[in-house]
């Protein structure tokens, strides 16, 4: 038996040991003694969390395929942990072989949201590795990033050996070939940083001085190291069917967020809504193929033994056999008490016969997004759902027995008018209206209306990443102009109101948007004290405020600015696909209230076409919903009246 | 169909809470290829449930869990395939169809059961009883003189309120070594028919999974478990670490839960609950 970090005293004092033992079902074990590489994988959040995360999945089970390799994974201890491990000086280990994080080749962290960045200058400190790379030894891990704010890396810069841009599956065996190499010809860290610099998707950004305009702005990326790249460029997997997919997931013995088989239908989005990084940054939209899914979804129910399979896309509607996969689940498994879970479907006649199946429509709730309150806003951030196909949606859900409907708005959208922030009061409203036009014996009791706002965070990587953003007490102010609106509705008893804390995505926009500046910013904030800020009971905007000041660093400059048409970005360095000359195109079309048709209606040139993949070259069918619009037909036309 | 399983619980697995044990077997058995029983509804969940839950941090050679199947092989093969999939420090040793005629006509769950426990307390290596104790001798001792008082008050706290208890009727024997403890289970036990395997039942003979430590101060305690009376085995070593003037230290004590007993209706005698499945 594998012998703990922790003592017993230790695990039995804390919340949740289990967090902290590893030893969970298909974990993988090796001895360390007999690889070449240690690989320690993070996800700077709690255990319950980074477990329920696919990503860190896919690349454990990457790695370990490798012999030469033993890839172990680490989250963040709890806070009770970090004050014992702090207090009795106890360095913070991998959950496999339970031996000290410090010990390993490299530290990868996955890097899915900027309010985790605290949590990564925690493990850093726990594990006793120098939290700035320069400050590191040849004895300590290579430190490296990944994930979707890799993107902008450059708030965090200083404290990562290098950032891979891109999915897991593409490049990984190139750089830890290569590190192995250079660890037998007892090559130096700065050595294997020039050579790993020169591998497609790899940032150093060491490699890199930038220099400032006196206004603040970027001026330049000046390189320091010759052979570094001028830009970066992602790199992504376009064999989704034959890629590799952990269908032997990690099961852990406590409840975690994603207590279930996690099955990606598809990745990238064909739709384009202007807000939406996700949708820029995974593109092109590619899709996996139906018969691999059944096979995996097969093979993954029977190696964890779960009793819930989700689907897990950016749009799961838009997979183009999705009607075949979801009925083979239900067939398949819904008799052996499985249940099949089904995010972010459209509301429409097939979806409402699948969720009548697998949900209990009493206890169940029926979600949209519409994201604005009118539709002149909703063509603004390109989100092609009619007021129509909403309450058509609701009508038919209410006549099959529904009647909780849940509604997700944002707040402070480019161009957004007090009319837009009425409309999501109205639009509640009559949803609510459609529901008492059944007659009354057909109805399920009394309707109810969550209607959910967040505020709109500009990312890059997206056509709004010029965008000022508001200020929290713009915020403020419009969500309680909201809340009177709302009340001045007929219905206002069936609408629940939920809102975002406006701190936290002020601190969201500065963090996603900022450059190399910020880095002393986070590591004052976390040196005060901040950590788990993405948990409201531990976010603390004062320490965050005293951090900016403590280093002259202007919020405003990051986030109530509207940058200029041809600013140098801090992110620029990345080339993640989408030219920035496609997103400079599209918003503008935003601002005069132009749409765009999704990938599969009309190609408009993102750039993404480059990979050579996916939607780009087709491979699918046409979905019925395409009326008519020849997807081959080129915009090239359009796109020049426009410039 | 219902099925009552035996299974060792032992190393870092006495860290995972009761529920999650539970929802780690459900698992198992999906993992084993059986189709479990589930409750009707539209939320159906599997139909499972303990004898009598243990607590973080304790280990156990019996834990008894009851669980409704649909589909089954011999007692022999579900013993074989489910230990297969299972994670070191959980080992099945026992497998027994219930059947509807035992008992009164009505299938007694587990949990109805329930009325004694056996334990072991073993002090950790590396923790002290304080007061310049080192032996298992002076430990016996001190022990001894504890448990041969009339009555062992102790405050017991619930919840909702504190109340005194006197705990001394709750424990029906102490011993001090492991022979002493075998020799008053053979003389209480002897009798009972030694357990078959058949088309029914399966048994696993398996060593004790309890951790042994170098100080050798350890106790074996019988106390009263169950809905009708229960008393953990940590009170006790409070009360006497109380009574003896040595501080508590609730991590320096394993507790080792070595069987589970219910009362027979007839003969008021306690009796292992695989002995009566």
């Amino acid at each position: 038996m594998r012998k703990l970090a922790l003592t017993d005293e230790v695990l039995l004092s804390v919340e949740k040991p289990a967090r902290y033992i590893g030893g969970e079902v298909n974990m993988v074990v090796k001895d360390p003694n007999d690889v070449d590489i240690r690989f320690c994988i993070c996800f700077p959040d709690v255990y319950e969390i980074g477990m329920s995360h696919l990503g860190i999945q896919i690349l454990y089970d990457i790695l370990n395929r490798r012999e030469d390799t033993y890839c172990e994974r680490v989250y963040s201890p709890w806070v009770d942990l970090d004050k014992l491990m702090r207090e009795r000086d106890i360095p913070l280990f991998a959950l496999e072989s339970q031996e000290p994080v410090r010990d390993f080749d490299f530290l990868g962290f996955t890097l899915q949201y900027e309010m985790c960045y605290t949590n990564i200058l925690q493990v850093l400190e726990l594990s006793k590795i120098p939290v700035y790379a320069n400050e590191r030894t040849e004895d300590d891990p290579i430190v490296i990033g990944g994930g979707p704010c890799s993107y902008n890396p450059e708030p965090i810069a200083d404290f990562f050996d290098f950032f891979y841009i891109g999915e897991g599956e593409a490049a990984y065996n190139n750089f830890l070939d290569l590190y192995k190499e250079c660890k037998k010809a007892g090559k130096s860290k700065r050595e294997y940083l020039e050579l790993v610099s020169q591998i497609e998707g790899i940032y150093v950004p060491s490699f890199y001085d930038v220099e400032y305009n006196e206004d603040g702005t970027i001026n330049s990326f000046k390189k320091n190291y010759e052979n570094a790249p001028d830009r970066v460029k992602k790199q992504i997997e376009m064999k989704l069917s034959e890629a590799y997919y952990p269908t032997k997931p990690l099961v852990p013995f406590i409840r975690v967020t994603q207590d279930r088989v996690v099955l990606e239908i598809q990745r990238g989005c064909i739709r384009g809504c202007r807000f939406c990084q996700a949708g820029m940054i995974y593109r092109p939209n590619r899709e996996r193929d139906v018969e691999y899914l059944k096979k995996c979804a097969n093979e993954m129910l029977k190696a964890t033994g779960h009793e819930e399979i989700s689907l897990s896309s950016l749009s799961s509607s838009d997979y183009s056999q999705l009607q075949e996969l979801v009925y083979f689940l239900i067939d398949e498994f819904g008799s052996k008490g499985v249940n099949i879970s089904l995010p972010s479907l459209r509301i429409d006649a097939f979806s409402l016969d699948v969720m009548g199946k697998v949900q209990d429509i009493r206890k169940s709730s029926l979600t949209f997004a519409p994201e604005a309150g009118t539709q002149r806003l909703r063509d603004v951030i390109n989100k092609g759902l009619t007021e129509d196909a909403i309450l058509n949606g609701a009508r038919e859900a209410f006549q099959s027995g529904w009647n909780r409907v849940k509604l997700y708005f944002m707040m402070g959208l480019p161009t957004e008018t007090e009319e837009d922030i009425e409309g999501i009061a109205v639009l509640s409203d009559k949803i609510a209206r459609v529901y008492y036009e059944i007659p009354k014996e057909q109805r399920q009791g009394k309707v109810s209306i969550i209607a959910s706002t967040s505020f709109f965070v500009p990312k890059p990587f997206t056509p709004f990443q010029w965008c000022r953003m508001d200020t929290p007490e713009e915020y403020i102010q419009k969500q309680r102009f909201l809340r009177s609106k709302i009340n001045e509705q007929l219905n206002k008893k069936s609408i629940k109101f939920n809102w975002h804390e406006a701190e936290l995505s002020e601190l969201e926009g500065v963090l996603a948007r900022g450059d190399r500046r910020l880095s002393r910013v986070i590591y004052d904030a976390y040196m005060f004290g901040c950590l788990y800020d993405s948990w409201s009971e531990h976010f603390n905007y004062d320490k965050w405020m005293k951090a900016f000041e403590k280093n002259g660093v202007s919020i405003s400059f990051y986030n109530s600015r509207e940058r200029h048409e041809d600013e140098m970005f801090p992110w620029d360095i990345i080339d993640a696909g989408v030219s920035k000359s496609f997103l400079l195109r599209e918003y503008r079309r935003a601002k005069s209230g132009k749409t765009t048709p999704n990938c599969r209606e009309l190609c408009y040139n993102c750039g993404a076409k480059k990979f050579g993949g996916g939607v780009c070259v087709g491979g699918f069918e046409m979905p019925n919903h395409a009326d008519g619009i020849n997807r081959n037909g080129s915009i090239k036309q359009e796109a020049s009246n426009e410039s | 169909m219902k099925a009552r399983i035996k299974f060792q619980k032992y190393g870092y697995m006495k860290f995972i809470g009761h529920l999650d044990v539970l929802r780690y077997f459900q698992k198992a058995f999906r993992r084993a290829g059986y189709d479990s029983e589930y409750t009707q509804g539209f939320n159906p969940h599997q139909i499972i449930s303990f004898a009598a839950p243990l607590g973080v941090g304790l280990t156990s050679d019996a834990e008894y869990v009851d669980i409704g199947l649909r589909t089954c092989d011999t007692p022999e093969t579900m013993v074989k395939k489910i230990n297969e999939v299972l994670s070191e420090g959980f080992y099945v040793t026992g497998f027994h169809l219930l059947t509807e005629d035992s008992g009164n006509g009505k299938m007694a769950s587990a949990m109805s059961l329930v009325a004694s426990a056996d334990y072991l307390v073993s002090l950790k290596d590396g923790c002290s009883l304080g007061n310049g104790i080192l032996s298992c001798e002076e430990f016996r001792e001190l022990f001894e003189k504890f448990y041969s008082k009339q009555d062992i008050i102790i405050n017991k706290k619930t919840k909702k309120s504190e109340k005194m208890v006197n705990i001394k009727p709750m424990i029906s024997f102490v011993a001090f070594d492991e022979k002493e403890y075998d020799a008053y289970l053979g003389c209480h036990l002897a009798d009972l028919p030694k357990p078959v395997n058949n088309e029914k039942s399966y048994y696993l003979n398996a060593a004790s999974k309890a951790d042994a430590y170098e100080n050798n101060i350890k106790v074996y305690m019988q106390l009263d478990t169950g809905s009708a009376s229960n008393l953990k085995p940590e009170l006790v070593m409070e009360a006497f670490c109380s009574d003896s003037g040595l501080e508590y230290n609730p991590y320096a004590w394993q507790v080792h839960r070595l069987e589970i007993y219910t009362r027979d209706d007839e003969s008021k005698r306690l009796i292992p609950l695989d002995s009566v499945w």
